[in-house]
């Protein structure tokens, strides 16, 4: 099945061929980070975690979402879905190796990697974290690869799969719960140490994850013959609407909290990110964006005229995606820093290698999800004549 | 076979290139180089005899490590009764004090990079 | 039926996995310490070690402010330990420090607080913790703390740096070495290693030192008596004298940590 990958038109090679430009882009500013250090991020004594690990808790979040296809069709019988499976399958092996690549390139000695492994150390989420993610990227390349295999060979796919595919719905909401917990369980840092921040969590990824996916659909629709189907985009618009209002829902009920409660401790974070905190202001037009946008989307997406409409859709997606990669991934990961624990403030941005070397880790996982497209598709459609 | 004769040489070339490593140290002479190690600047022994620490020498310092780092037993008890502080720098240097002409003639010569000295300070480069 | 491909992947895989089994034999490792006492050759460390069971320090704030140069302490910490300079807060590493009130008891806010005490200089290190939130998050083991002696201990041969202690250090004890550190070093000690790029450092209580029966540096330079180091387990230590006679408090007690830094008004 992989020689599907090797063949395509002009179009296909010539977005492959970009995509390595930038993935080659990306390894050698990776090189000099590690030569260097990480001193050439933006990253400090205060600010320790910044957008290589924000990138990652975003991606989490889309890969767990994979089991918003799974489910509707394994445990529902919700037929439309059928078709898709296999698109959430691929979108959660491709994000989960990219949150591998941003913990890799985030660590100060990764090849000392395998230590996690070597010296388990079961009283760290970090160690849970890590064998969390690897059974789910397991499960999902076997999953999707024993499903596809089948798909070719015009049969149903062999009965001892769906254990695995019923285990993947509970591991899927168990990393990002313990993603979630990463952060959460640390008593000194008072923004992240909430309990409504693994809920949190997953109503953003079943938010973000189908509206990539609906994007994807509707790319797919225009460069090749593949349909989703409107019946399942229309299912897929609802799941994402109904986890935006609950993500806005606990997004909201944090605000109350911190501010009612008016604990300096808690609030002073959320005025670094609204308000700014003296002349430290560098995320408040961010934060706003992503509120608005989040606002914005809420509109699109509750009204089902709006909803239905495919140009207003791809709309609504774009904008809860953005609103949500804004919120889940800097606000969240940097606020926790600002203010640090002894009340001062010190600001983080990302400088041009960070950049680069994110865009290098995204374009691997847009050049993952180009080719088991590419060969899903193809194999559908030779099952299809 | 078609083309037998083309591929026949093809395969012949194919061969000599591949074990080129092998025919060209041994005509060159370079294959009997055994590197020559600086002795050391004092003691009478090592902490263990030549033939384990050639083979096993980063078996013990790992040994070493852990003990130190992890476990905060620091004196080792050679065979021969004597004992020493777990130090690379301290005890080890201390006798083998060049690095240039003890540690790196063999490292260099087998390809390998261990990178102990970018923490375990070398007494000769800091004096 | 013969050995088929089919049987030959099932064994090769069964096989494969046994293999990738035996690191799990680490998870008997035992963490716990043992602290020899060596006597007879000389210059060995462990001759005569000082041991406790559990060691705290004392900061007389009041000393502290009567000191010449509170700086003393942190100079002689860095030097001891090969600790970098750098001009920026961006890549510092700091071992031991001071800072003002308000921010050293971040959570006593108290703005009538007595004058005296606004400007005072407040000596911070890492506290080690006798519930630290730093060692049950490291993912390796890299840091622990010592069953034997109540060090919270790093150990930078396995450290990956993750940076999830700094994370979860409620105190701002630990620094992360974003750079090679040994250009920015004054004056490297060989007695001690440096460290490298990418790994977390902080203070260990002089474990090394401790192991030669030497208090630590900053205890060392601080003349007055401003830090006292000692053995809470032990009801005659100056340490336990102190804590009974003075009034004591500790940074975000609050949290559950258990700082065994204390600290006298």
């Amino acid at each position: 099945m992989l020689e599907k990958a090797l063949s395509g038109d002009r179009r296909y090679w010539t977005w492959i061929i970009i995509l390595l430009g930038v993935i080659g882009i990306g390894t050698l500013m990776y090189i000099r980070q590690f030569n260097e250090g990480l001193g050439i991020t933006g990253l400090s004594r205060d600010v320790t975690w910044g957008f290589y690990i924000a990138q990652f808790t975003f991606l989490v979040g889309v890969a767990a979402s994979a089991v918003m296809l799974v489910m509707p069709y394994y445990l529902h019988n919700h037929k439309s879905f059928g078709k898709i499976t296999i698109l959430g399958e691929f979108v959660a092996v491709s994000s989960v190796i990219m949150c591998m690549l941003f913990i890799f390139v985030d660590m100060g000695q990764p090849f000392r990697i395998t230590n996690v492994f070597l010296y388990p150390t079961p009283h760290s989420v970090m160690f849970w974290d890590t064998v969390v993610l690897s059974g789910y990227l397991c499960l999902n390349i076997l999953i999707g690869w024993i499903t596809l295999d089948a798909e070719k060979k015009s049969v149903a796919p062999p009965r001892w799969i769906k254990p695995f595919v019923y285990i993947s719905i509970p591991w899927a909401i168990s990393i990002h719960t313990v993603t979630a917990f990463l952060y959460s369980g640390l008593a000194a840092r008072p923004f992240w140490m909430t309990a409504v921040l693994a809920p949190r969590f997953l109503a953003s990824a079943f938010a973000a994850g189908p509206a990539l996916i609906i994007v994807l659909c509707l790319i797919l629709r225009r460069v090749s013959n593949f349909d989703a189907g409107k019946d399942a985009i229309n299912k897929l618009s609802v799941i994402m609407t109904y986890a935006m209002v609950a993500n806005v829902f606990f997004v909201l009920m944090e605000i109350f909290t911190a501010y009612y409660s008016a604990i300096p401790e808690h609030a002073a974070h959320f005025n670094y990110l609204f308000f700014g905190l003296g002349d430290a202001n560098s995320l408040v037009p961010w934060m706003w964006l992503s509120s608005i946008l989040a606002i914005v989307s809420l509109v699109l997406l509750l009204n089902p005229k709006t909803r239905h409409k495919e140009n207003i859709l791809i709309l609504a997606c774009v904008t809860v995606f953005i609103s949500l990669w804004i919120d889940k991934g800097m606000a969240m990961v940097v606020a926790g820093y600002i203010p640090n624990p002894l009340g001062t403030v010190v600001e983080y941005s990302p400088t041009l290698p960070e950049l680069l070397i994110t865009i290098g880790v995204y374009a691997i996982g847009a050049l993952l999800i180009t080719l088991l497209y590419k060969i899903a598709l193809s194999v559908k459609k030779r099952a299809a004549a | 076979m078609y083309d037998a004769g083309k591929v026949i040489i093809g395969l012949i070339v194919f061969l000599v290139l591949i074990t080129f490593p092998i025919w060209y140290n041994v005509a060159s002479g370079k294959a009997t180089y055994v590197p020559e190690l600086a002795p050391a600047a004092k003691g009478t022994a090592c902490v263990a005899d030549t033939e384990y620490m050639r083979a096993n020498h980063m078996d013990l310092l790992n040994q070493w490590r852990d003990d130190v780092v992890r476990n905060g037993i620091r004196v080792y008890t050679a065979p021969d009764g004597q004992k020493y502080n777990k130090s690379l720098t301290l005890t080890c240097l201390d006798c083998h004090n060049n690095k240039t002409e003890f540690c790196d003639k063999c490292h260099l010569y087998m390809a390998v990079d261990p990178y102990c000295w970018d923490c375990h300070v070398i007494p000769e480069e800091v004096r | 039926m013969g050995f088929d491909r089919r049987k030959f992947l099932k064994t090769a895989g069964l096989a494969a996995l046994t293999v990738a089994g035996t690191p799990l034999k680490s998870l008997a490792q035992d963490d716990s310490t043992v602290i020899e006492a060596v006597t007879e050759v000389s210059g060995l460390p462990q001759e005569h070690p000082i041991t406790a069971k559990r060691w705290a320090m004392v900061i007389d704030l009041q000393k502290c402010a009567e000191h010449e140069n509170i700086k003393d302490c942190a100079r002689a910490c860095h030097e001891e330990h090969n600790v970098p300079h750098f001009d920026n807060t961006k890549d510092e590493i700091k071992w031991i420090w001071e800072e003002h009130f308000e921010h050293a008891f971040h959570e006593l806010e108290n703005e009538h607080l007595k004058e005296k005490f606004t400007h005072t200089p407040v000596l911070l290190l890492c506290n080690h913790c006798d519930n630290p939130p730093c060692t049950r998050v490291c993912p390796t083991g890299a840091t622990w703390k010592r069953d034997t002696d109540g060090i919270v201990m790093m150990d930078w041969h396995r450290c990956i740096g993750c940076r999830y202690c700094v994370a979860a250090c409620p105190y701002g004890s630990r620094s992360f070495n974003w750079r090679d550190p040994r250009p920015h070093i004054d004056k490297t000690r060989p007695e001690f290693p440096t460290r490298m790029r990418g790994v977390v450092e902080k203070c260990t209580f002089c474990e090394e030192r401790l192991a030669k029966g030497q208090i630590p540096a900053c205890v060392e330079a601080a003349k007055n008596d401003a830090l006292v180091f000692g053995d809470l387990e032990d009801p005659d230590s100056k340490v336990r004298q102190l804590l009974k006679d003075r009034f004591s408090i500790r940074r975000k007690s609050s949290l559950g940590t258990q700082p065994e830094v204390y600290y006298l008004v």
